[in-house]
């Protein structure tokens, strides 16, 4: 299983094998990491499920499509390169090692 | 804070309910929570099951609203399949459906809503339905393997992504709606017309201005819809949408105040002395945005949850009132409907964009502030207008409706982190 590491507010670790298929916001809801709201389930509505991607990773993504692209633009925390809306990120077994950080708010 | 002796009571274990319970332990809130479920499923999401579920899109596998260790590691006692049937305000205590009591410290009615039944001959049909719960969903879900054509009665959000989603998975659909236009609760008549076409466009019939005379079966199976003008609809599937009532008769019957559901403050309080509401059953008083009602029954998750916030600050000792624009989403087709803001009748209008491209945006402005935007397939434009009525910006209609004019430079930035 790929491993996922989100760093969360307070600057800790927490290292989850992921279920390949499964997005990295539900992999973080399905195990409970804060700060992840995800309030839309995934549908690519809400932008509360922002996270930074960290710099190694982030050109081994697809690019965001137009909709995600345009909703970064208006997440709560700043938009910065390593942005991405984690509901958009599928697990692949390519993606062991991805670490990403969540911001400070999501709302 | 609470003592420890006395739990939190929370009776609805949907958005509101569990929202609550997660940001009081954020919070610090420390004494027991014990919530109450009346569904025999863990909570789950429900905005897919009217769309991405009956799709085919979302498995039922997804729809968990947390993880399954979540609850025990909160120290939440989730109690599923139980109903709270009375309430004693005096005694602090809620009487449950196997006749044993719970003792509160506080108590959260989270109770949500259940769908408007259909007042007309045929409604108990077999093959009649709604679409509220993972039951009715599923219900639908296996019905629609044997449906050709579809009937869904009421043009609401919900009617409608319905519709969309039955579509897709192949009915003919018809969706009969009674006002002589869709969605007129929420939108004003050039949306709704842009909205009727393009549901014409994706194949499906509509019905407006026309009412439900009965629903017509055979054997107890449902045939068809005869509408008021005398006509008939065949179909082996209907599915209503007329909108919900709040469940406020715990509420009711315990004599906390209730007026087109159980009436809170902007921190959760209703009349009673430790007793909360919140969610869709909550009619809750709201932030002075521009055009926004002193108070309002917001059915929608951001309410749910910022409501569930709000209370969940009182019981901590350190209120934080409601202070979210209103916003909700809505997928049917491809098509992504985002509304921020409650707009009013006479508010100016100004469209940005092309309804034709199915990309654009309605901003409304109220005293020359941006009081509310409906958009479709623009997110970035909802987002921003979420933050523009929030600081109550004033920006010219012209640069409003020309797409080319950078929008941004009128709200006040946050910075990254």
């Amino acid at each position: 299983m790929p491993t996922i590491t989100y760093i969360l507010k307070d600057g800790s670790a927490r290292s989850i094998d992921a279920r390949t298929g499964a997005s990295v916001m539900e992999t973080a809801i399905h195990h409970n990491v804060r700060g992840i709201d995800a309030e839309c389930g995934g549908s690519c509505s809400c932008a509360t499920c922002h996270v930074y991607v960290a710099d190694d990773f982030i050109d081994r993504l697809p690019p965001p499509d137009d909709m995600e692209d345009e909703l970064l633009d208006g997440v709560a925390s700043g938009r910065l390169p390593g942005s991405r809306l984690s509901c958009q990120l599928t697990v692949t077994p390519e993606l062991d090692g991805l670490t990403v950080r969540v911001p400070e708010t999501q709302v | 804070m609470a003592s420890s002796s006395a739990p939190l009571v929370i009776v609805g274990a949907s958005y509101a309910g569990v929202q609550l319970a997660a940001a009081a332990r954020e919070l610090g809130f420390d004494a027991s929570i014990v919530l109450l479920g009346d569904e025999p499923h863990a909570p789950y999401q429900r905005p897919p099951l009217s769309k991405g579920l009956l799709a085919g899109k979302t498995g039922v596998d997804q729809l968990a609203l947390r993880g399954p260790d979540f609850y025990a590691g909160q120290g939440i006692d989730l109690r599923l399949g139980v109903r709270a049937t009375a309430l004693d305000l005096a005694a602090q205590r809620v009487r449950l459906a196997d006749g044993s009591q719970l003792g509160y410290g506080w108590l959260v009615l989270a109770t949500g809503a259940r769908c408007r039944p259909l007042p007309v001959p045929g409604a108990d049909l077999q093959g009649v339905h709604q679409l509220r719960t993972l039951d009715d969903a599923l219900a639908v879900q296996q019905a629609l393997g044997r449906c050709t054509r579809a009937c869904v009665i009421g043009g609401g959000f919900i009617g409608l992504e319905v519709a969309a989603a039955l579509t897709t998975a192949g009915a003919q659909v018809t969706v009969v709606e009674s006002q002589a236009r869709l969605l007129a609760r929420s939108f004003p008549a050039s949306m709704s017309d842009y909205v009727a076409a393009a549901h014409r466009r994706r194949g499906i019939a509509l019905e407006l201005g026309r009412g439900v005379h009965s629903l017509l079966g055979s054997q107890g199976r449902v045939e068809a819809v005869l509408l008021d003008d005398g006509r008939r609809l065949d179909c082996d599937l209907v599915v209503l949408g007329i909108g919900v009532l709040p469940n406020v008769e715990l509420a009711r019957e315990a004599g906390i105040e209730c007026a087109g559901g159980i009436l809170v403050d902007a921190l959760g309080r209703t009349g009673a002395p430790n007793v909360l509401a919140a969610g869709d059953v909550a009619n809750m008083a709201q932030p002075p945005f521009p055009g926004c009602p002193a108070r309002m029954r917001l059915e929608s998750i951001q309410a749910a949850n910022d409501g569930a916030r709000a209370a969940a600050s009182v019981l901590v000792g350190r209120p934080q009132p409601l202070g979210a624009v209103p916003w909700f989403w809505s997928e049917q087709h491809d098509l992504k409907f985002q509304m921020a803001g409650l707009p009013a009748a006479d508010d100016a209008v100004v469209l940005r964009g092309d309804m034709d491209s199915d990309r654009f945006t309605l901003f409304y402005l109220r005293d020359g502030a941006v009081a509310a935007a409906h958009s479709v397939n623009r997110p970035a434009e909802h987002m921003l207008a979420r933050k523009l009525i929030a600081q109550r910006a004033h920006i010219p209609p012209e640069a409003l409706a020309d797409p080319a004019a950078d929008l941004k430079p009128y709200s006040i930035p946050r910075p990254a982190g």
